[in-house]
């Protein structure tokens, strides 16, 4: 089968390969770039694993082909930290908050709460779990992911971040 | 898990698009969102020879008003139709129901036209658009033709497309200002497709029920349209006898498989229940 060019922008960075279309972006990102922040959970769209900020958007990367994403800006989990390499507020809050455990799900954690900031600065919890309804995590129960996404909120937002209480 | 390979097409124009299914026969499929395609080819339960990418055509995305008509275009996203606020203030059930589809990054992605012209009896937009009387545009080695929703689907998986169709529109009729509506799904969990579900349209008049539309998903081979229970109520105020024979009509003409999900004889239930919740909603949401 032919394989066919594909550039897109990863991370800041300009990516040029050529792929087999049958070739996944998760597997693109992972084999071809060595970026293997993005993880392989399910593998059926289901678990969040994988998930990368495509064009604006959260992108279960295993449910895409790379040659769909020709031309797309694309960041993962490695593109997430401050320029100066200081953590991204995301980073710093599951840190801080304990919002991992294992740690699988993490990257598609953070690269999804990402773009869900992006759309709404200042989310209530019920919100925060809708917006990461989409993510899987086996470890922690979410309390403390939730946690960690109102303190990167709260941190981006320049406002004191308030736990509330249990 | 890796697809079978294919060859990869990407038309920008409709025309193109429909004619290179038309010669590519069964090798060929079309591909929307992809988010039923691409997991079924990871299971090879799907092994196209060839892909044709609809993602690059300008002229099947966007919404707009035709008359009392709106027109969506079969490329937009469930997160299109979400923030669409011309959608949200005349067809409000479609941002109800695409927030109950699957998850935050399969809504970025899954497209209107991918879900009604699939045949999956388990989406959810079929029996809304059943129940809201859309017409879909087909684009076909014939030219364009309409087909209505209410008779679109035949079978899983089995639709009135025919090998080299495009669906490239979703025309619906506005329903009547003051309208109540309510999508009721029951389902194990986010991303889980519905053990039954329920879409209702109705308009009040005076305490009474001036007309009334039901669809129902993922209850039977195909999204169903309750046209003898939408009848028992019309004219009457949803007290609940009434509502009662019209939830047993509208069980009457289930018959959901047994699986995962439950029983068959349950989930035909759980559409009675869900029909009436979507009922007490909508009779809520009316004006008059």
């Amino acid at each position: 089968m032919a394989k066919s060019q594909v550039a897109m922008k990863v991370n800041g960075k300009t990516a040029e390969a050529l792929v087999e279309p049958r070739t996944l972006l998760i597997h693109f990102l992972r084999e071809q770039l060595s970026l293997t922040g993005p993880h392989i959970g399910c593998e059926t769209s289901h678990c969040g694993a994988c998930t990368v900020d495509l064009n604006g958007k959260s992108v279960k990367s295993c449910t895409m082909f790379a040659v769909q994403a020709n031309g797309a800006d694309i960041r993962t989990i490695e593109g997430m930290a401050n320029p100066d390499g200081t953590l991204h507020a995301l980073q710093e809050g599951f840190r801080e908050m304990h919002g991992l455990q294992c740690g699988f799900c993490t990257p598609g954690m953070i690269t999804r709460a990402y773009r869900l900031l992006q759309e709404n600065k200042s989310p209530s919890e019920e919100e925060i779990r809708f917006g990461i309804a989409g993510n899987l995590c086996r470890c922690t129960g979410y309390q403390n992911i939730v946690k960690a996404i109102q303190y990167a909120a709260a941190k981006l937002n320049g406002v004191p971040f308030q736990e509330a209480a249990e | 898990m890796i697809p079978g390979a294919f060859e990869y097409h990407r038309p920008s124009s409709v025309r193109e698009a429909v004619g290179l299914l038309a010669k590519l026969g069964d090798d060929g499929r079309a591909i929307a969102g992809g988010h039923s395609l691409i997991p079924m080819m990871k299971l090879r339960l799907a092994t196209p020879a060839h892909l044709v990418d609809l993602g690059g055509i300008a002229d099947l995305k966007g919404i707009r008003a035709d008359g009392n008509d709106i027109v969506v275009g079969a490329m937009t996203t469930q997160y299109e139709l979400i923030g669409s606020d011309l959608l949200g203030s005349k067809i409000p059930i479609l941002r109800e129901t695409s927030l109950q589809v699957a998850d935050p990054q399969v809504r970025y992605v899954g497209t209107l036209g991918g879900n009604v012209a699939n045949g999956d009896p388990g989406n959810d937009m079929p029996a809304v658009m059943i129940c809201l009387g859309a017409t879909y545009q087909v684009m076909g080695k014939g030219g364009e033709r309409r087909v209505a929703a209410r008779e679109f689907y035949q079978g899983a998986y089995f639709t009135a497309l025919e090998a080299g169709d495009v669906l490239t529109a979703v025309r619906i009729p506005v329903p009547p200002a003051g309208h109540g509506y309510a999508y009721e799904k029951l389902k194990r969990k986010i991303g889980d497709y519905a053990t039954a579900a329920a879409a209702v349209v109705l308009t009040m008049s005076g305490g009474k029920v001036a007309s009334c539309s039901i669809g129902l998903t993922n209850v039977a081979e195909t999204p169903l349209w309750a046209e003898e229970a939408a009848k028992i109520l019309t004219g009457s105020s949803l007290d609940a006898a009434t509502v009662k024979r019209a939830v047993a009509a509208a069980e009457a003409i289930t018959a959901p498989a047994s699986d995962a999900r439950g029983p068959g004889a349950y989930r035909t239930k759980m559409a009675g229940v869900m029909l009436t919740r979507a009922l007490a909603r909508a009779k809520s949401k009316a004006r008059g």
